[in-house]
């Protein structure tokens, strides 16, 4: 399947942080690349998602969804800059 | 200025169901709990099986503002695992848990200050969440110039025909890519920056550029218009998936 972008987990980020960060910003701990997560390039698999920096294609995040927990590693990313309300 | 309306999970009951197109339905769901939403959002449609299984799928929204009901525009996937369910079997009167309002990035205000042009291109069902724009600025006294490229197979395939027909504050061109009507224009054929540059508005006038629809349309319209000299970051797309 063809990849997409940050704006597919939306709902999977709305879920774990009860805001919406599809407009945060993100800094790529690998090159320093800033853009909003919906730029990034996503891969959905059976598994979870992987978010890749469109720069350098470093992993910025992997969401693993197990049946007891929804793990998170956002190692990839520096900082993620959340729009206040 | 985006709203901080908070996502949650919601029942909602199909009020509506029509066809849309040759493949496609819309859905209009009541949404007691609904908090409104910005035109571009989705939600994520939840079903569970009996056994418990549970899947989840985005759609756009192809409505927007404060009203409880919802209306969505659903193409099916052939072999998906929730498409069909709601393009075939979902009746009205029957409830779905839906996830939302989702979408900060990819969404259009009437009261946003930034009054460049806007230019919408969508491809196949990636037109839903530009017609829920298309829509909010129709319904708007003052906003900015809007446009919308569409492309799309044949006649038969065109999502809210009757809507884009009517719009009077949007210019809408659409682009057949198998079939065209009878006495078009145009012969059917794929986009191309060269249409592109035909029927969209100039970087000159530095538009604000959403770009929605299956992710391959979705890569070409975009470095397409970075191509003919648009700034990538006026740009913001919605990559669908599939290859249709």
């Amino acid at each position: 399947m063809s990849h997409l972008d940050g704006n597919a987990l939306a709902g999977t980020f709305a879920d774990l942080f009860t805001v919406e960060i599809t407009d945060a910003w993100g800094t790529c701990a690998s090159c320093g690349h800033r853009a909003e997560l919906a730029r990034a390039r996503v891969s959905v698999t059976g598994m979870g998602a992987v978010m890749q920096c469109t720069e350098c294609d470093a992993v910025l995040a992997v969401i693993v969804d197990t049946v007891k927990n929804t793990v998170l590693n956002l190692s990839g990313l520096a900082s993620i800059a959340v729009v206040k309300a | 200025m985006i709203s901080p309306v908070r996502a949650g999970w919601h029942v909602g009951r199909v009020a509506r169901k029509s066809r849309e197109t040759d493949t496609a339905v819309r859905l209009t769901l009541d949404v007691p709990t609904w908090p409104g939403n910005l035109a571009g959002s989705h939600i994520d449609v939840r079903l569970t099986a009996p056994d418990g299984y549970q899947a989840t799928r985005s759609y756009s929204i192809a409505s927007s503002g404060s009203s409880s009901q919802v209306s969505l525009a659903v193409d099916e996937v052939v072999d998906g695992e929730v498409s069909p369910f709601l393009v075939h079997d979902l009746a009205v009167g029957e409830q779905v848990e839906v996830h939302g309002p989702l979408g900060r990035f990819f969404v259009w205000t009437p009261d946003d200050p930034d009054t460049s042009p806007v230019q919408l291109i969508g491809g196949g069902s990636g037109v839903v969440p530009l017609f829920a724009m298309a829509s909010a600025r129709e319904r708007s006294e003052y906003g900015a110039d809007f446009r919308l490229l569409y492309s799309v197979r044949s006649p038969s395939s065109v999502f809210f025909e009757k809507e884009l027909a009517a719009l009077e504050k949007v210019g809408v061109d659409i682009i057949y890519t198998r079939e065209a009507p009878a006495g078009s224009e145009r012969a059917p054929g794929r986009m191309s920056r060269a249409l592109l540059a035909e029927t969209t508005v100039p970087p000159s006038l530095g538009p604000r550029i959403f770009v929605s629809g299956p992710t391959s349309f979705v890569e070409a319209a975009t470095s397409w218009m970075v191509d003919l000299g648009h700034d990538p970051a006026k740009i913001r797309a919605e990559r669908f998936g599939g290859s249709r």
